[in-house]
Parts: structure tokens; sequence; C-alpha cells
């Protein structure tokens, strides 16, 4: 038997060889991707064509042959030396102020600023994983924070600031209140909604069950129309709503009412083992609800919470349908203003409100999918 | 009280008892609900009364005296706003019907291709989905409308497309195919063709059954169905004309009218909910376990029968009621037509008929009362398929 002092036994490991050429490095990561079969080879050949196709024209229309500075139309016209002309960026820097406030009072426009910190202060508080006391941002979030923006944004003559009427709020600021009231309010409405439609109490559960059937069966438009219109034969004569409240009162409803479903899911997704868990200790129902059942219900819904909550960003767009300044409205409206009339302008005035509600949708959804992976680490882990 | 041992129970207050509590609560919350519709309706019948608006629904049988840009039914502006109702009713149909269509195939294809192995094809799938998920159907619909229909050449400078349709900032204008009486043989061949691959398929499945022997029944049927009546229509020396759109002075006399506001609709619902179709079957397809493609593949099947006799069913399962309800937000999306003036339900009753008669209460409620039947039987029928196809698990 041969042994390790043997001669012609190797005492040491050959070292591995590098894998061929054709199988590793980005070769090899070529051949196995993009031509490992001939519907491959075409299917990557039309990628590149399609690529080819839409990514050159949008680069030089955004930014090549943009128009980065001018005064009026005049710069943004296509002249003998300059065929091809891109965006017409002035156009939107010279209307960046009417775009955010509308026709907010120039001088009081520092109250919406105040208003966007003290809303952007809220959002982080609760989303970021790093602040503590999340039941104060809670309560924060959802009730100083709306009264504080009341305050600012409509007005408040004792404290010096003067009254400004919603018909002079406009673009994002009015999308913005739309959707933050859109949340704020639709997140508990929500979750009453969804506990009374599993309520052992039969009216309850039918008038939860009819109003959300209801609201999720008929389009946003018709909701916003019954709320512009129908809302105000409703009440007496002398409290007519103004506009804008008609439409936050037809988003935050259509939002709860979708809300409530989300929520429903989360609570369906708590195992029986936990409510059976807390009558054994004896809690009442709102104590076993608000202390083991919702806690846990809400943490697996945050992704579809801020799906939901994408959803209804986009959906604010709609209120400019019943005659509401928001964002996109102010687009439509500075698009055809005469003084930057060119072929570019609207395309210019849409690539902005793409940028922009692209943007924020964008970051929602990367935050609800981060939320999501860390859910289901910690599950895996916990097993 | 005593129980079934013949003990007495500790006697509860009732402010403590459940079913105490339970009962007052129902109550109140009806009381209240009953009192709020009664607050709202006698504050609608004051309001009403002050602003002298008729109430009832005889409005529907009175003259509309509008003009409406599409109708797929007889309509003037001497008809009723009953009539007006059924024009917009059709064309929010039309309009959800092809935009069904079209959102299904290309959304099926993208999320097909998003599972691709090919790295380049599967990323710009995904790159399509993400892209258009993020945007406002309102803001899509307003591009694809504005910036893009509206920026095509105007009638002096419209486009000819080879085959006679013309193309400028009014529409697409088609030729209109005007068919001749020897169309019905050509039909009756088609029902034939139709008939007989249906009969094929049965003889085939019952013969593969018995003696296991597989028969081209794709082939057979797509030469019976199509080829079939092209043989006769040919036979027949084309029993067709066409009535070509004419450039008039200052419009395009006959043909088959596209309006752009519908193009625009249509594209933008289509690519839309394409996006959102994507996800569903990319979802329903990744649901079906690996193990399954193995177990066909060591039963001997090849890719293309795995695919369709394997993974599809099972697939279909997971992914058939998430697409109902993008066809049902499909159908809901297109009153956003109303942004770009599209003669939908809602445009032409919520928005013109509204405005003529002022009744709001009645144009809201029956306008709401046709999505929401929509809706309701859509998930009715959808409840009988998850029961009819759940999965059997013992």
């Amino acid at each position: 038997m041969a042994s390790a002092n043997s001669s012609f036994v190797r005492t040491e490991a050959i070292p591995a060889m590098p894998p061929p050429r054709s199988e590793s490095g980005w070769l090899g990561w070529l051949r196995g991707n993009l031509l490992s079969s001939p519907i491959n080879i075409a299917l990557t050949l039309a990628s590149l064509w399609l690529l080819y196709l839409v990514v050159p024209p949008l680069v030089s229309f955004l930014l090549l042959d943009a128009i980065w500075t001018g005064q009026n139309r005049d710069a943004c016209l296509a002249t003998a030396d300059r065929p091809h002309v891109g965006a017409c960026w002035p156009f939107v820097w010279e209307r960046i102020n009417f775009f955010v406030y509308g026709f907010y009072p120039a001088n009081q426009r520092w109250r919406v600023d105040l208003f966007f910190v003290a809303l952007g202060i809220g959002v982080v508080w609760l989303l970021s994983r790093h602040i503590p006391y999340k039941k104060l941002g809670a309560i924060y979030f959802f009730i100083v924070m709306p009264i504080i923006s009341m305050i600012l944004l409509v007005g408040f003559p004792p404290l010096g600031l003067r009254y400004v009427e919603t018909a002079l709020w406009g673009g994002v600021l009015v999308t913005v209140v739309v959707s933050a009231v859109g949340i704020v309010f639709s997140l508990p409405l929500g979750i009453i909604l969804a506990l009374g439609r599993r309520s052992k109490m039969p009216a309850v559960r039918l008038l939860s069950l009819i109003f959300i059937e209801f609201v999720r069966g008929v389009p946003l438009i018709t909701v916003l129309f019954m709320a512009s219109v129908m809302l105000p034969l409703f009440v007496p004569e002398s409290w007519s709503p103004d506009k804008l409240l008609r439409a936050l009162i037809g988003v935050a409803l259509f939002a709860a009412a979708y809300m409530a479903e989300v929520v429903r899911a989360g609570l369906q997704g708590v195992p029986r083992g936990q409510y059976e868990g807390a009558e054994a200790l004896g809690l009442g129902y709102w104590k076993m609800m608000g202390l083991i059942i919702l806690p846990q219900a809400l943490r697996i819904t945050i992704p579809n919470i801020v799906n939901s909550n994408i959803a209804l960003f986009k959906d604010t767009t709609l209120v400019f349908i019943v005659g509401i300044f928001d964002f996109l409205r102010t687009i439509e409206v500075a698009r055809i203003d005469p003084k930057w009339a060119t072929p570019v302008t609207s395309t210019t005035g849409y690539a902005f409100a793409a940028i922009f509600y692209f943007t924020c949708c964008w970051m929602m959804s990367r935050y609800a999918r981060g939320v999501e992976r860390r859910l289901v680490t910690r599950h895996r882990r916990g097993r | 009280m005593a129980d079934a041992r013949g003990q007495m129970r500790p006697t509860i207050s009732p402010l403590n008892d459940p079913r105490w509590r339970s009962a007052i609560v129902q109550i109140v919350l009806c009381l209240v609900v009953v009192w709020l519709a009664y607050a709202a309706i006698s504050n609608a019948a004051d309001n009403l009364a002050r602003a002298r608006i008729a109430s009832g629904f005889d409005f529907w049988t009175s003259t509309a005296g509008f003009d409406i840009s599409q109708t797929l039914i007889p309509y003037t502006t001497q008809s009723t706003y009953g009539r007006a109702f059924w024009v917009g009713l059709l064309n929010t149909l039309l309009v959800s019907a092809l935009g069904i269509i079209f959102a299904t195939i290309i959304g099926f294809i993208i999320g097909i291709l998003q599972l691709s192995r090919n790295v380049l094809v599967s990323r710009l799938a995904a790159g399509y989905v993400e892209i258009i998920r993020n945007l406002p159907l309102l803001l899509q619909l307003l591009f694809w409308y504005n910036a893009v229909l509206k920026a095509l050449p105007n009638l002096r400078e419209s486009l000819t497309i080879p085959g006679g349709a013309v193309l400028n900032n009014r529409g697409l204008f088609l030729p209109k195919p005007i068919w001749g009486a020897d169309m019905m043989v050509v039909l009756a061949a088609f029902g034939l063709g139709l008939v007989a691959a249906i009969a094929y398929h049965i003889w085939a499945r019952r013969r593969q059954a018995l003696t296991g022997r597989q028969y081209p029944v794709l082939t057979v049927s797509l030469l019976l169905i199509l080829a079939l009546p092209m043989a006769v229509f040919a036979g027949l020396g084309f029993p067709v004309s066409f009535e070509h759109p004419e450039m008039g002075r200052f419009n395009v006399r006959g043909g088959i009218e596209i309006l752009p506001e519908f193009a625009a609709l249509l594209f933008g619902l289509s690519l839309y909910t394409a996006a959102f179709i994507a996800e569903v079957v990319r979802a329903g397809v990744q649901s079906v376990s690996h193990g399954q493609t193995e177990a066909a593949y060591s039963l001997g099947l090849r890719p293309g029968p795995t695919l369709r006799l394997i993974v599809i069913p099972q697939a279909m399962r997971v992914i058939v009621p998430p697409l109902t309800n993008q066809y049902l937000n499909l159908t809901k999306n297109s009153t956003l037509a109303v942004a770009i003036g599209y003669p939908d339900l809602v445009q032409v009753f919520t928005g013109t008929v509204l405005n003529q008669t002022g009744q709001a209460v009645e144009v809201v409620v029956i306008t709401m009362a046709v999505y929401l039947t929509i809706s309701l039987v859509t998930s009715g029928l959808m409840h009988l398929y998850s029961q009819r196809f759940a999965l059997r698990e013992r």
C-alpha cells in the first residue's frame, strides 16, 4: 500500500484550476444569460433595439437638446441653426412657485413651507426605524399635526395668521393636503370599518359591509361627484362646505373603504391563538384589540398600507376633474399659457409632472419593499 | 336563571352582560344611521324646493338637445336623455371591452418576459411595470391625448397611410368595408369550420384515450377555422368593396372614424392595466412550485406540454381572481374619459346631463348603480369560480 512518504504520492493538494474563460467572468455571464439559445439571442437583440429606440431620444429630449435658460417662448422655439428642441426647462423654473403653491398669497407662503416641514417630521418619525417614541409620533401625526396644519394653512386671525381661502390653494400644496388628509383619516376609519366587518354584532357587520362594498364598487370620480354635487344638498344650506372640503370628504371616505380591506387582511393574518390567549387573560374587546391583535396585524400590513397610500397619492390627481387646483391642474393651466406656447411646452410640463409623481411613488414603494423584506426575515429567524 | 344542572347562574348587571351590551350598541347605531338618513333626505327636499329643481325621473324622456361625438346606436340632438344614457353606457362598455383584450395580451406577454432567464429582457419588462405603475393614470392619459395625438399634423397636412387610411389630429380614418351578398356563404363556411374543429377535437381526444396516439389538433383546427373561410372567400371572388375616407375642405368624410379621445383612452388604459396584469401573471406563475415542473419532466413530458398541462392550469387558479379585479379597475378607470372628452357614461351623463337638468341626486345615483351592478355581478361570478376551482385538500 502506498503510504504518505512514497515519493510518487503528492503530499499537497493540486491548486484548483481557474474555470474555463467561456464559463466564467463577464463572457460566461453573457453566454449564460443573454445568448444561451437562438430565441434568447433574438430576445436580446430585440431588447437592445428597443433600448436604442427609447433611451437616446429620451436623453436628448430631457438633457442634451434641452433649453436651460430663457425669458419666454422665443428661447424654446426651433430655429435654423437649432432644428431639434428638447425640453423647455425655463418654463418650469419660471412657474415653479405656481406649481408648488398655486395662488397662495406670496407673502404667506412661509406658512405652506412650515406645513411641509411639520408633515415631513411626522412621516419620518413614524416610518424610520431609528427614532423611538412611536406612540408619541402617532399622536403627533394623527392629532397634533392636523390641527397645526389647519391653523397654518387656513389661518387663525388671533395669532396674526390671516385667513387664506381654499380657492387660492393649489399645486403640490393641494396634492399633499389631499393625500395627507386621505392617509390621516383613512387609517383610523379603516381600522374601525375592518373591526366592524369582523364584529359579532349583525347590525354593525352589515353596515360596515355595505359601506365597504359600495365604495369599492364605484369609481372614485363618481364618489367625488357625489361629494361635490350631492353633499351640499344633504346638509342645511347654512353649512354648505367649501369645494376643497367636499373633495377631501370624498377622498377620505373612498380611501377608508380600501384601507378597511387592507387592515382586514392583516387581522386575518393574526393566528387564532392570539385572540384566545388574550381572552384567557381576561382582556375585554378593546384591550384585546388595542394591546394584542392590532399591533401585530398592523405590523404585518405596513407594506400593504404603504401600497394603498401610493394608489391614493396617484388618485389625488382625480380631484382635478371636480375643479380643484391640484399639481396636475396647475401644469394643465400653465402649459397653455401663450407666453410659453411652443410645440414642446406640453411635453415639458408632463415630463416635470412625471418626474415628481414617479419620485414620490417610487420612494414609497421602495420603503414598502424594505419593510416587507425585514418582516419576512424576522419571521424566518423566529422559527 | 338555571342551567342544565339546575344550578343558579351568578346574576350580572345588564350593563356588563355582553348580550345586552351588543343589543344596545346595535340599536343606538341603527337609530343614528336612520336619523342621519332622515336629516339628509329632509335637507335635500328643502334645498331642492328652494332651488326649484324638479325631482324624480321625468327628465329621462325629455329631449336632450346636445350632440355626442361617438355613438354606437342612432342618436341625434332630438333624442331623449334616456337615449343619451344608453349611448354613454355603450361607449363605456366598448372602451372597457377593447381595453381588457389589449391589456390582457400585453400584460401576459410582459409578465412572462419578466420571468425570462435573459437578464436584459426581464429587467426591461420589470422597468416597464415599475414606470407605468408609479405614474398616475390621468397624467398618462393627458400625455397621450395632448402631447402625442393632438400634436399630429392638422387636416391640411394629413398623413395618408398605405391602404387608404388617413391620420390627422382629428383622428384616424380607416376604409370602411362594404360586404357583398355572398358574404353570408363565407360566414356559413366559418361556422361550419368552427363546428368541424370542435368535433375533431373531441374525436381526437377519445382516440388518444383509447389508443394513445396523438393527433395534430392545433394544425387541423387552424386549417378548418381560418383557411376554409378564406378559401371560400377567395373562391367567390372577394365579395367586398371599401369606402375610402375622402378629404373634404373642413373635414374627412366617409370611412370609419376613430376619435383621438377614444384612441388615447384605449391606449392609456391598456398600457396602464397591462402593467398590473403583468405583476398578477408573474406572481401566479411563481406560485407554482418548481417541484411540479420537475415531476412533469420525470414523467417524460416535454417543456411545451409541461407548461400547457401542468404549470398553466395551476397558475390560472392564482391568476384569475386578481385578474378580474384588474378588469374591474379598468372599467372603473375608464371614467377618466371625462378629462379628455371621450363621451363615456360619466362624461355624457354625470357631466352634460347633470349640468343641463341639475338633478344631481338622480343622475349620480343612476351612474353609481351602473358601476355597482357591474362590480357586484363580476364579484359574484368570481365567487362561483373560486368555489368551483378551489384547491381540494384532504
